[in-house]
């Protein structure tokens, strides 16, 4: 039986398993932007935060990502359910691309250009609003882009504590001594994390424009 | 109208960039503080804006401490011009001059009359230019919208650090020029930040003469011209000199 064959006969499996991995993946993305992005912020403004909260984020990524939904495991209401402590592990893995885009990008505005924001009046909030996040967006979103291919590849692991998402087929595959099987779940989510990256690409280009001076 | 009394300034790290600064800027005039590079011109400016606050004595602006006043309200006041201009690269021309008079919630259409009737009286033509983006102007265009942007909310006072020290000879001359029929205009109390002794005898009523820190004197056109003091005949020489380097 060919792959072809092979991936039409279980095509449902796999639609429903690249589905649990776009789950995994989105929900994780989000929330490591809803904390990196405020996080990154965070370190432009207040510059004793800067090595903790970098630091700590470096510390994450170093962890084997097996080991980290390992450590996850004992938490009460994460290591209740698999998906949760895979998100919740998934989450970790993404901050450090994102806050240390989101602090390099703001922090590579202009320095006459923020001098001159600040001199004519316009308040903290303002200048971070209408001036730093606009011009540090295109380096912001290739960070979130980083992370999102980062994390497709890392989400396959989360199969391993029955997080599903198609690391299933991979470990399948792997036990059954099984190519077919591994290529099922691996060619889907190379497949994703090629999707993911030409689509933020994209995204970067339109948001980021004529950014130079 | 801006006034320093004992004012001190000292760097986090307990280094003295200004010392027993007093001094007072009169309504309409334009005040050049000549100095060297690291002379505490600069410092002296963002003493008036607040972007640096004193470590000691007190900066007066229409009579009260700068400490007492909201900042923001204070900078909204004041327009601040810098070398660097530090227009927004991300908006139009028109926008950059739009912003603050945006920000402080003028409705779209008198914010686009003024825009107009700035870059009219800066001399760039406001169809053309303000639809532009930064990168897309020359130096000296630049440095006009800077000129226009500080103006935009008829602040009473106006701050200019080197405001055309990048600019080439020609143009900047050109500038100068512009600047002065522009204050004819307008009597703005202006602190003008240069190094340049040419510049600062071409724009200025009064001359404060700065060195490491400290006041040497002000003085009228008349009275720098006319001075026996070492230093300012050191300048007097720079200008007479074929080409200016004095400093820089």
């Amino acid at each position: 039986m060919s792959l072809l064959d092979f991936f039409y006969r279980h095509r449902a499996e796999i639609s429903t398993l690249t589905l649990e991995h776009l789950w995994l993946v989105g929900m994780s993305m989000l929330l490591a932007v809803v904390i990196g992005i405020p996080l990154g912020i965070l370190i432009t403004r207040r510059a004793r935060w800067n090595k903790p909260i970098l630091g700590g984020a470096n510390i994450i990524q170093t962890i084997p990502s097996l080991a980290l939904f390992g450590f996850l495991m004992p938490l009460p209401w994460l290591g209740e359910r698999a998906d949760r402590l895979a998100i919740a592990a998934l989450t970790g893995y993404a901050l450090l691309p994102i806050i240390r885009n989101t602090y390099t990008g703001i922090m590579g505005v202009d320095p006459s250009v923020r001098e001159a924001a600040r001199g004519m009046g316009m308040t903290d909030w303002q200048l971070l609003t209408q001036v730093e996040l606009p011009l540090a967006m295109g380096v912001i979103l290739a960070g979130i882009r980083v992370a999102t291919v980062i994390t497709v590849g890392v989400a396959t692991i989360a199969a391993a504590i029955g997080a599903g998402g198609l690391g299933e087929f991979i470990f399948r595959g792997l036990s059954m001594v099984d190519n077919r099987v591994i290529l099922a779940g691996a060619i889907p989510a190379a497949l994703l994390a090629l999707a993911a990256d030409f689509i933020l690409g994209r995204a970067e280009r339109l948001l980021a424009p004529s950014a130079k001076q | 109208m801006i006034e320093f009394r004992e004012v001190r300034y000292a760097t986090g790290g307990g280094r003295d960039l200004l010392t027993g600064l007093n001094l007072q800027v009169a309504p309409g005039e334009t005040l050049v503080l000549l100095g060297r590079s690291g002379s505490g011109k600069s410092t002296t400016l963002k003493l008036i804006n607040r972007l640096l606050e004193a470590t000691a004595g007190q900066v007066l602006v229409e009579g009260r401490s700068v400490l007492d006043w909201d900042p923001i309200r204070l900078r909204r006041r004041i327009g601040y011009v810098i070398q660097e201009v530090g227009l927004f690269p991300h908006f139009t021309i028109g926008r950059n001059i739009g912003l603050l008079p945006q920000l402080e919630g003028w409705p779209p259409e008198r914010r686009r009359a003024r825009v107009e009737e700035l870059l009219q009286m800066v001399g760039l033509e406001p169809e053309t230019f303000s639809p532009r983006y930064p990168r897309e102007l020359s130096g000296g265009q630049r440095q006009r919208v800077g000129v226009a942007r500080a103006l935009a909310a008829d602040p009473p006072i106006l701050l200019m650090d080197e405001p055309f020290g990048a600019l080439d000879p020609l143009t900047r001359l050109e500038i100068q020029r512009e600047f002065l029929s522009l204050q004819e205009r307008l009597r703005k109390t202006i602190v003008f930040v240069t190094h340049d002794i040419r510049e600062a005898l071409i724009v200025g009523t009064r001359i404060a003469l700065l060195e490491e820190g400290k006041l040497l004197g002000t003085y009228s056109r008349a009275d720098f011209l006319n001075s026996r003091e070492p230093i300012i005949l050191a300048y007097l020489a720079a200008l007479r000199a074929p080409e200016q380097p004095l400093d820089s």
